[in-house]
Protein backbone atom coordinates (compact mmCIF):
# COMPACT_ATOMS: atom_id res chain seq x y z
CA UNK A 1 0.00 0.00 0.00
CA UNK A 2 1.81 3.28 -0.92
CA UNK A 3 -1.02 6.20 0.22
CA UNK A 4 -0.10 10.14 -0.88
CA UNK A 5 -1.19 12.83 1.83
CA UNK A 6 -1.33 16.01 2.48
CA UNK A 7 -1.51 17.17 6.41
CA UNK A 8 -1.32 20.40 7.63
CA UNK A 9 0.26 21.90 10.98
CA UNK A 10 0.95 24.49 13.12
CA UNK A 11 4.51 25.32 14.23
CA UNK A 12 3.91 23.89 17.73
CA UNK A 13 5.71 21.59 19.94
CA UNK A 14 3.09 19.52 20.16
CA UNK A 15 2.41 18.27 16.41
CA UNK A 16 5.79 16.87 17.77
CA UNK A 17 5.07 12.88 17.07
CA UNK A 18 3.56 13.93 13.36
CA UNK A 19 6.50 15.69 12.21
CA UNK A 20 8.46 13.05 13.83
CA UNK A 21 6.57 10.25 12.38
CA UNK A 22 7.00 11.79 8.35
CA UNK A 23 10.75 13.64 9.13
CA UNK A 24 11.99 9.98 10.70
CA UNK A 25 10.47 8.07 8.59
CA UNK A 26 7.62 6.23 10.10
CA UNK A 27 5.21 7.41 8.34
CA UNK A 28 7.23 6.12 5.02
CA UNK A 29 8.01 2.82 6.88
CA UNK A 30 3.86 2.30 6.60
CA UNK A 31 3.38 3.13 3.01
CA UNK A 32 2.85 6.75 3.51
CA UNK A 33 4.04 9.33 1.62
CA UNK A 34 3.48 12.27 3.43
CA UNK A 35 3.40 15.78 3.09
CA UNK A 36 3.57 18.42 5.83
CA UNK A 37 2.15 21.61 5.14
CA UNK A 38 3.17 24.41 7.65
CA UNK A 39 -0.03 26.47 8.50
CA UNK A 40 -0.21 29.86 10.15
CA UNK A 41 -3.94 29.82 11.58
CA UNK A 42 -6.38 27.56 13.41
CA UNK A 43 -9.14 28.94 11.13
CA UNK A 44 -6.87 27.94 8.02
CA UNK A 45 -6.27 24.21 9.28
CA UNK A 46 -9.75 23.64 9.74
CA UNK A 47 -11.35 24.99 6.78
CA UNK A 48 -8.65 23.15 4.00
CA UNK A 49 -9.17 19.57 6.49
CA UNK A 50 -13.22 20.33 5.73
CA UNK A 51 -13.05 20.61 2.00
CA UNK A 52 -10.58 18.49 1.39
CA UNK A 53 -7.22 20.11 0.66
CA UNK A 54 -5.70 18.25 3.37
CA UNK A 55 -6.37 14.72 3.86
CA UNK A 56 -4.98 14.88 8.39
CA UNK A 57 -4.50 17.70 10.34
CA UNK A 58 -2.37 18.97 13.67
CA UNK A 59 -5.62 20.25 15.11
CA UNK A 60 -7.26 21.74 18.66
CA UNK A 61 -9.12 19.13 20.26
CA UNK A 62 -12.36 21.94 20.87
CA UNK A 63 -12.21 22.49 17.28
CA UNK A 64 -12.49 18.91 15.74
CA UNK A 65 -15.39 18.92 18.22
CA UNK A 66 -16.64 22.16 17.30
CA UNK A 67 -16.87 21.77 13.82
CA UNK A 68 -18.41 18.21 14.17
CA UNK A 69 -21.30 20.45 16.41
CA UNK A 70 -21.46 22.86 13.38
CA UNK A 71 -20.54 25.91 16.27
CA UNK A 72 -18.51 28.98 14.45
CA UNK A 73 -17.88 27.50 11.41
CA UNK A 74 -20.08 24.92 9.26
CA UNK A 75 -20.76 21.55 10.26
CA UNK A 76 -18.14 18.93 8.96
CA UNK A 77 -18.13 15.87 11.09
CA UNK A 78 -14.74 15.01 12.46
CA UNK A 79 -12.57 11.81 13.72
CA UNK A 80 -9.80 12.20 15.92
CA UNK A 81 -7.89 8.42 16.32
CA UNK A 82 -5.22 9.34 17.78
CA UNK A 83 -4.08 12.29 20.85
CA UNK A 84 -1.03 14.39 19.66
CA UNK A 85 -0.97 15.77 23.08
CA UNK A 86 -1.76 15.70 26.63
CA UNK A 87 -1.16 18.95 28.40
CA UNK A 88 1.75 21.30 27.10
CA UNK A 89 0.43 24.64 27.33
CA UNK A 90 1.25 27.45 29.95
CA UNK A 91 0.26 31.00 31.70
CA UNK A 92 2.87 33.42 31.34
CA UNK A 93 2.43 37.08 33.24
CA UNK A 94 4.12 40.07 32.13
CA UNK A 95 6.76 41.05 35.06
CA UNK A 96 4.07 43.91 36.53
CA UNK A 97 1.09 41.49 36.95
CA UNK A 98 3.62 38.87 38.21
CA UNK A 99 5.01 41.52 40.95
CA UNK A 100 1.29 42.46 40.97
CA UNK A 101 0.43 38.90 42.13
CA UNK A 102 3.01 37.75 44.17
CA UNK A 103 2.47 40.67 46.82
CA UNK A 104 -1.42 39.49 46.90
CA UNK A 105 -0.36 35.91 47.25
CA UNK A 106 -1.36 34.30 50.46
CA UNK A 107 0.10 30.76 49.83
CA UNK A 108 2.14 28.55 47.54
CA UNK A 109 2.77 30.50 44.16
CA UNK A 110 2.50 27.31 41.94
CA UNK A 111 -0.76 26.16 43.78
CA UNK A 112 -3.53 27.49 41.51
CA UNK A 113 -6.06 28.44 44.14
CA UNK A 114 -3.74 30.40 45.38
CA UNK A 115 -2.54 32.71 42.42
CA UNK A 116 -6.34 32.37 41.45
CA UNK A 117 -7.04 34.30 44.68
CA UNK A 118 -4.47 36.53 44.09
CA UNK A 119 -6.00 37.29 40.97
CA UNK A 120 -9.49 38.12 42.23
CA UNK A 121 -7.75 40.64 44.71
CA UNK A 122 -5.59 42.55 41.75
CA UNK A 123 -8.77 42.92 39.65
CA UNK A 124 -10.66 44.06 42.46
CA UNK A 125 -7.83 46.81 43.36
CA UNK A 126 -7.66 47.84 39.32
CA UNK A 127 -11.10 48.21 39.06
CA UNK A 128 -10.97 50.26 42.68
CA UNK A 129 -8.51 52.50 41.28
CA UNK A 130 -10.07 52.73 37.88
CA UNK A 131 -8.04 51.17 35.90
CA UNK A 132 -8.61 49.45 32.68
CA UNK A 133 -9.69 45.45 33.31
CA UNK A 134 -6.52 43.25 32.55
CA UNK A 135 -5.86 41.69 29.25
CA UNK A 136 -5.68 38.15 28.63
CA UNK A 137 -4.30 36.38 25.58
CA UNK A 138 -5.36 33.12 24.15
CA UNK A 139 -5.36 31.33 20.82
CA UNK A 140 -8.68 30.66 20.24
CA UNK A 141 -12.01 30.41 21.26
CA UNK A 142 -12.48 26.46 20.82
CA UNK A 143 -9.28 26.31 22.52
CA UNK A 144 -7.79 24.69 25.65
CA UNK A 145 -6.18 27.49 26.73
CA UNK A 146 -9.21 29.91 26.37
CA UNK A 147 -10.76 26.69 28.79
CA UNK A 148 -7.66 26.64 31.00
CA UNK A 149 -7.88 30.18 31.68
CA UNK A 150 -11.31 30.47 32.49
CA UNK A 151 -11.27 27.34 34.94
CA UNK A 152 -8.89 28.94 36.80
CA UNK A 153 -9.71 32.16 37.64
CA UNK A 154 -13.98 31.44 37.61
CA UNK A 155 -12.68 29.20 40.59
CA UNK A 156 -11.54 32.33 42.37
CA UNK A 157 -14.72 34.32 41.47
CA UNK A 158 -13.31 36.14 38.47
CA UNK A 159 -15.54 36.25 35.62
CA UNK A 160 -13.68 36.14 32.47
CA UNK A 161 -16.54 37.43 30.43
CA UNK A 162 -16.72 40.87 32.90
CA UNK A 163 -13.83 41.37 35.26
CA UNK A 164 -11.28 40.37 32.62
CA UNK A 165 -10.66 40.30 28.50
CA UNK A 166 -9.74 37.04 26.94
CA UNK A 167 -8.52 38.03 23.27
CA UNK A 168 -7.49 36.10 20.35
CA UNK A 169 -3.84 36.37 19.48
CA UNK A 170 -1.91 34.63 16.57
CA UNK A 171 0.56 32.53 19.02
CA UNK A 172 3.64 33.98 17.07
CA UNK A 173 2.25 37.51 17.67
CA UNK A 174 1.90 36.41 21.88
CA UNK A 175 5.16 37.92 22.42
CA UNK A 176 5.33 41.29 21.25
CA UNK A 177 1.64 41.50 22.74
CA UNK A 178 2.94 41.06 26.31
CA UNK A 179 6.43 43.15 25.23
CA UNK A 180 4.69 45.96 24.02
CA UNK A 181 1.35 45.98 26.67
CA UNK A 182 -1.45 45.00 24.49
CA UNK A 183 -1.95 41.69 26.96
CA UNK A 184 -0.82 41.59 30.33
CA UNK A 185 -0.64 37.67 29.74
CA UNK A 186 -1.47 35.08 27.93
CA UNK A 187 -2.22 30.97 27.88
CA UNK A 188 0.00 29.61 24.73
CA UNK A 189 1.89 26.09 23.92
CA UNK A 190 5.44 25.70 23.47
CA UNK A 191 7.93 27.46 22.60
CA UNK A 192 6.16 30.81 23.21
CA UNK A 193 5.79 30.97 27.23
CA UNK A 194 10.05 30.29 27.12
CA UNK A 195 10.82 32.79 24.39
CA UNK A 196 8.81 35.38 26.42
CA UNK A 197 11.05 33.92 29.28
CA UNK A 198 14.24 34.08 27.45
CA UNK A 199 13.58 37.53 26.23
CA UNK A 200 12.83 38.76 30.09
CA UNK A 201 9.55 40.11 29.51
CA UNK A 202 7.47 37.19 30.92
CA UNK A 203 7.25 34.49 33.93
CA UNK A 204 5.55 31.24 33.28
CA UNK A 205 3.40 32.05 36.12
CA UNK A 206 1.63 27.90 35.90
CA UNK A 207 2.09 24.85 33.74
CA UNK A 208 -1.06 23.99 32.87
CA UNK A 209 -0.46 20.66 34.21
CA UNK A 210 -1.27 22.76 37.53
CA UNK A 211 -5.00 23.25 36.78
CA UNK A 212 -5.68 20.11 35.21
CA UNK A 213 -3.34 17.06 35.73
CA UNK A 214 -4.55 15.51 32.06
CA UNK A 215 -5.93 17.27 29.60
CA UNK A 216 -6.32 16.63 25.79
CA UNK A 217 -4.63 19.17 24.03
CA UNK A 218 -4.30 18.63 19.82
CA UNK A 219 -5.40 15.53 17.97
CA UNK A 220 -4.77 13.85 14.44
CA UNK A 221 -8.20 14.87 12.68
CA UNK A 222 -9.41 13.25 10.03
CA UNK A 223 -12.80 14.23 8.10
CA UNK A 224 -14.99 11.11 9.38
CA UNK A 225 -16.34 10.40 5.73
CA UNK A 226 -12.85 10.14 4.99
CA UNK A 227 -11.71 7.54 7.31
CA UNK A 228 -14.58 5.49 6.49
CA UNK A 229 -13.53 5.70 2.88
CA UNK A 230 -9.85 5.12 3.75
CA UNK A 231 -9.75 2.81 7.12
CA UNK A 232 -6.48 1.24 5.80
CA UNK A 233 -4.93 4.96 5.45
CA UNK A 234 -5.92 6.19 8.83
CA UNK A 235 -4.85 2.68 10.64
CA UNK A 236 -1.21 3.58 8.92
CA UNK A 237 -1.07 6.88 10.02
CA UNK A 238 -1.93 6.03 13.58
CA UNK A 239 0.79 3.44 13.73
CA UNK A 240 3.20 5.95 12.72
CA UNK A 241 2.27 8.16 14.63
CA UNK A 242 2.32 5.88 17.86
CA UNK A 243 6.03 5.02 17.04
CA UNK A 244 7.07 8.49 16.55
CA UNK A 245 5.56 9.41 19.90
CA UNK A 246 7.17 6.09 21.17
CA UNK A 247 10.50 7.21 19.73
CA UNK A 248 10.33 11.41 21.56
CA UNK A 249 9.78 9.67 25.13
CA UNK A 250 12.95 7.95 25.07
CA UNK A 251 14.91 10.40 26.84
CA UNK A 252 18.27 9.61 24.73
CA UNK A 253 16.37 10.52 22.00
CA UNK A 254 15.05 13.95 23.26
CA UNK A 255 17.96 15.88 21.37
CA UNK A 256 17.19 14.30 18.14
CA UNK A 257 13.68 14.82 17.97
CA UNK A 258 13.84 18.95 19.58
CA UNK A 259 16.77 18.62 16.28
CA UNK A 260 13.97 17.61 13.69
CA UNK A 261 12.01 19.77 15.50
CA UNK A 262 13.51 22.66 15.41
CA UNK A 263 14.28 22.77 11.54
CA UNK A 264 12.97 25.79 10.19
CA UNK A 265 9.90 24.29 7.70
CA UNK A 266 8.95 22.73 10.94
CA UNK A 267 8.90 24.59 13.91
CA UNK A 268 11.86 26.94 13.74
CA UNK A 269 13.25 27.74 16.83
CA UNK A 270 16.10 26.67 19.11
CA UNK A 271 16.39 22.79 19.63
CA UNK A 272 17.40 23.71 23.02
CA UNK A 273 13.84 25.43 23.42
CA UNK A 274 12.03 23.15 22.57
CA UNK A 275 14.04 20.31 24.24
CA UNK A 276 12.81 22.05 27.34
CA UNK A 277 9.29 21.76 26.58
CA UNK A 278 9.64 17.47 25.84
CA UNK A 279 11.52 17.35 29.15
CA UNK A 280 9.55 19.08 31.10
CA UNK A 281 12.21 21.45 32.60
CA UNK A 282 11.43 25.12 31.80
CA UNK A 283 12.95 28.00 32.52
CA UNK A 284 9.87 30.16 34.29
CA UNK A 285 11.71 33.20 35.44
CA UNK A 286 13.94 36.05 33.05
CA UNK A 287 16.15 35.63 36.51
CA UNK A 288 16.87 31.73 35.68
CA UNK A 289 14.94 29.80 37.78
CA UNK A 290 14.33 26.48 36.88
CA UNK A 291 10.80 24.63 37.31
CA UNK A 292 10.44 21.03 36.60
CA UNK A 293 7.30 18.58 35.69
CA UNK A 294 6.55 15.12 34.67
CA UNK A 295 3.54 16.69 33.49
CA UNK A 296 3.97 19.44 31.18
CA UNK A 297 3.78 17.68 27.94
CA UNK A 298 3.16 14.34 27.33
CA UNK A 299 3.44 12.83 23.72
CA UNK A 300 2.49 9.39 23.92
CA UNK A 301 3.21 7.94 27.52
CA UNK A 302 1.12 7.17 29.86
CA UNK A 303 -1.79 6.44 26.56
CA UNK A 304 -1.80 9.97 26.27
CA UNK A 305 -1.68 9.22 22.39
CA UNK A 306 -5.19 7.00 23.08
CA UNK A 307 -7.91 9.61 22.14
CA UNK A 308 -10.61 9.63 25.58
CA UNK A 309 -14.19 10.16 24.81
CA UNK A 310 -14.54 11.59 28.27
CA UNK A 311 -12.31 14.07 27.59
CA UNK A 312 -13.99 15.25 24.77
CA UNK A 313 -16.91 15.44 27.20
CA UNK A 314 -14.91 17.63 29.18
CA UNK A 315 -13.95 20.29 26.55
CA UNK A 316 -18.38 19.92 25.14
CA UNK A 317 -18.96 20.89 28.79
CA UNK A 318 -16.80 23.83 29.05
CA UNK A 319 -18.10 25.50 25.17
CA UNK A 320 -21.72 25.31 27.32
CA UNK A 321 -20.06 26.53 30.79
CA UNK A 322 -19.02 29.64 28.65
CA UNK A 323 -22.21 29.73 26.50
CA UNK A 324 -20.59 28.75 23.16
CA UNK A 325 -23.31 25.90 22.76
CA UNK A 326 -26.22 24.73 24.67
CA UNK A 327 -26.45 21.17 26.92
CA UNK A 328 -28.32 18.59 25.22
CA UNK A 329 -27.71 14.92 24.81
CA UNK A 330 -27.14 15.36 21.37
CA UNK A 331 -24.74 17.40 21.66
CA UNK A 332 -22.98 15.40 24.64
CA UNK A 333 -22.93 12.41 22.50
CA UNK A 334 -21.61 14.14 19.09
CA UNK A 335 -18.33 15.31 21.31
CA UNK A 336 -17.53 11.89 22.06
CA UNK A 337 -18.11 10.19 19.07
CA UNK A 338 -14.86 12.73 17.78
CA UNK A 339 -12.58 11.16 19.74
CA UNK A 340 -11.89 7.62 18.05
CA UNK A 341 -10.50 5.05 20.65
CA UNK A 342 -11.74 2.01 18.45
CA UNK A 343 -9.81 3.27 15.41
CA UNK A 344 -6.47 3.92 17.51
CA UNK A 345 -7.40 -0.47 19.03
CA UNK A 346 -8.12 -1.42 15.74
CA UNK A 347 -4.57 0.24 14.01
CA UNK A 348 -2.79 -1.37 16.89
CA UNK A 349 -4.32 -5.22 16.01
CA UNK A 350 -6.63 -4.32 19.11
CA UNK A 351 -3.85 -4.54 21.88
CA UNK A 352 -5.53 -4.45 25.43
CA UNK A 353 -5.54 -0.48 26.02
CA UNK A 354 -3.09 0.92 28.88
CA UNK A 355 -5.82 1.76 31.20
CA UNK A 356 -5.81 5.71 31.21
CA UNK A 357 -7.12 7.73 34.16
CA UNK A 358 -10.76 8.78 34.27
CA UNK A 359 -10.10 12.07 36.15
CA UNK A 360 -8.52 15.07 35.00
CA UNK A 361 -7.53 15.83 38.43
CA UNK A 362 -8.98 19.66 38.17
CA UNK A 363 -7.94 21.46 41.15
CA UNK A 364 -11.27 22.97 41.67
CA UNK A 365 -14.63 21.52 41.61
CA UNK A 366 -16.25 17.96 41.63
CA UNK A 367 -14.75 15.29 40.10
CA UNK A 368 -15.45 14.97 36.14
CA UNK A 369 -18.65 12.74 34.98
CA UNK A 370 -20.10 12.95 31.19
CA UNK A 371 -23.42 11.03 32.19
CA UNK A 372 -23.93 14.19 34.44
CA UNK A 373 -22.88 17.56 32.72
CA UNK A 374 -25.42 19.54 34.04
CA UNK A 375 -24.76 18.55 38.17
CA UNK A 376 -21.27 19.42 37.00
CA UNK A 377 -21.17 22.99 35.73
CA UNK A 378 -24.08 23.63 38.22
CA UNK A 379 -21.10 22.85 40.94
CA UNK A 380 -19.47 25.82 39.82
CA UNK A 381 -20.63 29.69 40.50
CA UNK A 382 -19.23 31.32 37.75
CA UNK A 383 -20.30 30.43 34.44
CA UNK A 384 -22.87 31.55 31.66
CA UNK A 385 -24.58 28.45 30.50
CA UNK A 386 -28.20 27.96 29.44
CA UNK A 387 -30.36 25.13 28.26
CA UNK B 1 -25.35 49.00 -8.62
CA UNK B 2 -28.74 48.76 -9.14
CA UNK B 3 -31.53 49.16 -6.76
CA UNK B 4 -29.61 47.86 -3.84
CA UNK B 5 -26.59 50.06 -2.35
CA UNK B 6 -23.40 48.95 -2.57
CA UNK B 7 -21.99 47.10 0.28
CA UNK B 8 -19.71 47.93 2.28
CA UNK B 9 -16.63 45.50 1.60
CA UNK B 10 -12.95 46.05 4.16
CA UNK B 11 -10.15 43.96 2.44
CA UNK B 12 -7.59 42.99 5.57
CA UNK B 13 -4.30 42.24 3.22
CA UNK B 14 -0.40 43.22 3.91
CA UNK B 15 0.62 42.90 0.60
CA UNK B 16 -0.26 46.44 -1.07
CA UNK B 17 -0.37 45.58 -4.14
CA UNK B 18 -2.76 42.27 -4.10
CA UNK B 19 -4.95 44.68 -1.85
CA UNK B 20 -4.69 47.04 -4.83
CA UNK B 21 -5.25 44.67 -7.45
CA UNK B 22 -8.47 43.66 -5.69
CA UNK B 23 -10.07 47.13 -4.66
CA UNK B 24 -9.60 48.17 -8.33
CA UNK B 25 -11.11 45.01 -9.44
CA UNK B 26 -14.15 45.46 -7.07
CA UNK B 27 -14.76 48.98 -8.23
CA UNK B 28 -14.57 48.44 -11.81
CA UNK B 29 -17.07 45.77 -11.07
CA UNK B 30 -19.19 48.69 -9.10
CA UNK B 31 -18.97 48.16 -6.14
CA UNK B 32 -18.13 51.47 -4.04
CA UNK B 33 -17.44 50.97 -0.84
CA UNK B 34 -13.84 49.70 -0.41
CA UNK B 35 -11.55 50.14 2.32
CA UNK B 36 -7.94 48.41 2.52
CA UNK B 37 -6.78 47.95 6.02
CA UNK B 38 -2.89 46.31 5.83
CA UNK B 39 -2.23 47.26 10.03
CA UNK B 40 -2.87 43.90 12.12
CA UNK B 41 -2.13 45.20 15.16
CA UNK B 42 -5.33 47.43 15.40
CA UNK B 43 -7.15 45.50 13.01
CA UNK B 44 -10.22 44.61 15.51
CA UNK B 45 -10.71 48.68 16.53
CA UNK B 46 -10.58 49.57 12.40
CA UNK B 47 -13.14 46.73 11.89
CA UNK B 48 -15.39 48.13 14.23
CA UNK B 49 -15.07 51.63 12.91
CA UNK B 50 -15.41 51.01 9.15
CA UNK B 51 -18.42 48.27 10.44
CA UNK B 52 -18.17 46.42 6.88
CA UNK B 53 -20.94 44.09 5.16
CA UNK B 54 -18.12 41.72 4.22
CA UNK B 55 -14.46 41.24 5.23
CA UNK B 56 -11.98 39.76 2.26
CA UNK B 57 -9.08 38.24 4.15
CA UNK B 58 -6.25 36.70 2.66
CA UNK B 59 -6.34 32.73 3.99
CA UNK B 60 -2.79 32.52 4.75
CA UNK B 61 -3.09 35.87 7.43
CA UNK B 62 -2.67 35.05 10.99
CA UNK B 63 -5.20 37.32 11.93
CA UNK B 64 -8.17 34.92 11.17
CA UNK B 65 -8.56 33.19 14.15
CA UNK B 66 -8.73 36.70 15.49
CA UNK B 67 -11.26 37.96 13.17
CA UNK B 68 -13.25 34.14 13.86
CA UNK B 69 -12.87 35.35 17.72
CA UNK B 70 -14.68 38.44 16.70
CA UNK B 71 -17.65 36.88 15.44
CA UNK B 72 -18.22 34.97 17.94
CA UNK B 73 -17.89 37.23 20.94
CA UNK B 74 -18.65 41.18 19.52
CA UNK B 75 -21.57 42.89 19.98
CA UNK B 76 -20.55 45.34 17.00
CA UNK B 77 -21.08 42.78 14.51
CA UNK B 78 -24.68 42.19 13.84
CA UNK B 79 -25.56 38.74 12.05
CA UNK B 80 -22.02 36.85 11.52
CA UNK B 81 -21.85 34.24 9.27
CA UNK B 82 -18.40 33.16 8.46
CA UNK B 83 -17.75 32.11 4.83
CA UNK B 84 -18.63 28.45 3.37
CA UNK B 85 -21.78 29.22 5.04
CA UNK B 86 -23.75 27.32 1.59
CA UNK B 87 -21.74 23.95 1.70
CA UNK B 88 -23.37 22.75 -1.68
CA UNK B 89 -21.27 25.57 -3.62
CA UNK B 90 -18.06 23.13 -3.13
CA UNK B 91 -16.37 23.84 -6.18
CA UNK B 92 -16.48 27.89 -5.89
CA UNK B 93 -15.45 27.16 -2.05
CA UNK B 94 -12.43 25.11 -3.08
CA UNK B 95 -11.65 27.79 -5.65
CA UNK B 96 -11.35 30.81 -3.31
CA UNK B 97 -9.59 28.61 -0.73
CA UNK B 98 -7.24 27.62 -3.83
CA UNK B 99 -6.41 31.02 -4.42
CA UNK B 100 -6.07 31.57 -1.10
CA UNK B 101 -9.05 34.13 -0.43
CA UNK B 102 -11.33 33.92 2.48
CA UNK B 103 -14.23 36.23 3.07
CA UNK B 104 -16.44 36.73 6.34
CA UNK B 105 -20.09 38.13 5.21
CA UNK B 106 -20.99 40.14 8.67
CA UNK B 107 -24.51 41.11 7.59
CA UNK B 108 -26.43 38.03 6.28
CA UNK B 109 -26.26 39.35 3.02
CA UNK B 110 -27.63 37.20 0.19
CA UNK B 111 -25.92 34.48 -1.60
CA UNK B 112 -26.63 36.28 -4.51
CA UNK B 113 -24.76 38.79 -3.28
CA UNK B 114 -21.60 37.73 -2.19
CA UNK B 115 -20.83 35.25 -4.88
CA UNK B 116 -20.54 38.21 -7.97
CA UNK B 117 -17.80 39.42 -5.12
CA UNK B 118 -16.13 36.08 -4.74
CA UNK B 119 -15.66 35.35 -7.60
CA UNK B 120 -14.14 38.80 -8.71
CA UNK B 121 -11.80 38.31 -6.05
CA UNK B 122 -10.60 34.44 -6.54
CA UNK B 123 -9.65 35.96 -10.47
CA UNK B 124 -8.14 38.47 -8.74
CA UNK B 125 -6.22 36.69 -6.60
CA UNK B 126 -5.04 34.22 -9.42
CA UNK B 127 -3.47 37.24 -11.12
CA UNK B 128 -1.76 37.65 -8.55
CA UNK B 129 -0.46 34.86 -8.17
CA UNK B 130 0.61 34.61 -11.60
CA UNK B 131 2.17 38.63 -11.13
CA UNK B 132 4.49 37.40 -8.21
CA UNK B 133 5.56 34.33 -10.23
CA UNK B 134 6.78 36.01 -13.19
CA UNK B 135 8.43 38.62 -10.79
CA UNK B 136 9.92 36.20 -9.04
CA UNK B 137 11.62 34.42 -12.35
CA UNK B 138 12.47 37.46 -13.69
CA UNK B 139 14.65 37.88 -10.33
CA UNK B 140 16.28 35.16 -10.79
CA UNK B 141 16.69 35.48 -14.15
CA UNK B 142 18.33 39.08 -13.54
CA UNK B 143 20.54 37.61 -10.39
CA UNK B 144 21.73 34.92 -12.50
CA UNK B 145 23.13 37.39 -14.80
CA UNK B 146 24.86 39.47 -12.62
CA UNK B 147 26.23 36.21 -11.22
CA UNK B 148 27.51 34.98 -14.50
CA UNK B 149 28.70 38.08 -15.55
CA UNK B 150 31.28 38.01 -11.96
CA UNK B 151 32.54 34.60 -13.06
CA UNK B 152 33.02 35.26 -16.12
CA UNK B 153 35.38 38.25 -15.22
CA UNK B 154 36.83 35.52 -12.77
CA UNK B 155 37.99 32.53 -15.38
CA UNK B 156 38.80 35.56 -17.54
CA UNK B 157 41.34 37.27 -14.98
CA UNK B 158 42.84 33.91 -14.26
CA UNK B 159 42.78 31.90 -17.04
CA UNK B 160 43.61 34.57 -19.45
CA UNK B 161 40.14 33.49 -21.06
CA UNK B 162 38.65 35.73 -23.43
CA UNK B 163 34.64 36.67 -22.70
CA UNK B 164 33.08 34.31 -25.05
CA UNK B 165 35.59 31.47 -23.89
CA UNK B 166 35.15 31.96 -20.59
CA UNK B 167 30.98 31.41 -21.30
CA UNK B 168 32.20 28.17 -23.16
CA UNK B 169 33.55 27.38 -20.02
CA UNK B 170 30.72 28.16 -17.44
CA UNK B 171 28.05 26.20 -20.01
CA UNK B 172 29.91 22.86 -20.63
CA UNK B 173 30.59 22.38 -16.79
CA UNK B 174 27.27 22.86 -16.58
CA UNK B 175 26.15 20.71 -19.15
CA UNK B 176 28.76 17.70 -17.51
CA UNK B 177 27.59 18.49 -14.03
CA UNK B 178 23.76 18.52 -14.61
CA UNK B 179 23.83 22.02 -12.68
CA UNK B 180 22.87 25.46 -14.08
CA UNK B 181 25.14 27.78 -15.61
CA UNK B 182 23.89 29.98 -12.51
CA UNK B 183 24.89 27.54 -10.15
CA UNK B 184 28.53 26.65 -11.70
CA UNK B 185 29.20 30.44 -11.55
CA UNK B 186 27.93 31.10 -7.82
CA UNK B 187 30.21 28.17 -6.95
CA UNK B 188 33.13 30.08 -9.11
CA UNK B 189 32.82 33.26 -7.00
CA UNK B 190 32.46 31.13 -3.30
CA UNK B 191 35.67 29.43 -4.04
CA UNK B 192 37.61 32.49 -5.46
CA UNK B 193 36.31 34.57 -2.57
CA UNK B 194 37.27 31.54 -0.14
CA UNK B 195 40.83 31.40 -1.91
CA UNK B 196 41.27 35.25 -1.72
Amino acid sequence: MTATLRIGFIPLVDAAALIVAVDKGFAAAEGLDVELVREVSWSNVRDKLNIGLFDAAHLLAPVAIASSLGLGHVKVPIAAPFNLGINGNAITVSPALHAALMEQIDGDRFDPMATAKALAKVVAIRRKAGAEPLTFGMTFPFSTHNYQLRFWMAAAGVDPDEDVRLVVLPPPYMVDSLKNGHVDAFCVGAPWNSIAVDLGIGHILHFVSDILVRAAEKVLAVRQTWADKNPDVVAALVRAAVKAAEFIEHPENRTEAAQILAQPERIGVDAEVIQRTLTGRLKISPDGTFRESGRYLLVGREGAGRPDPTQAAWLYAQMVRWGQTALTPDGVKTAMAVFRPDLYDAALGNRAPEQAPAAFGAFAGPVFDPDNIRGHLEAFEVGRWKT
Amino acid sequence: MSAEQSPKIVIVDESPIRAAILEEGLREAGFTQVVHISEMQSLLARIYAVDPDIILIDLENPSRDVLEAMFQVSRAVRRPIAMFVDQSDSASIQASVEAGVSAYIVDGLKKERIKPILDLCVSRFNAFAKLQEELERTKSQLEDRKVIERAKGILMRVKGLTEDEAYVLLRSTAMREKKKIGEIAQSIITASEMLK
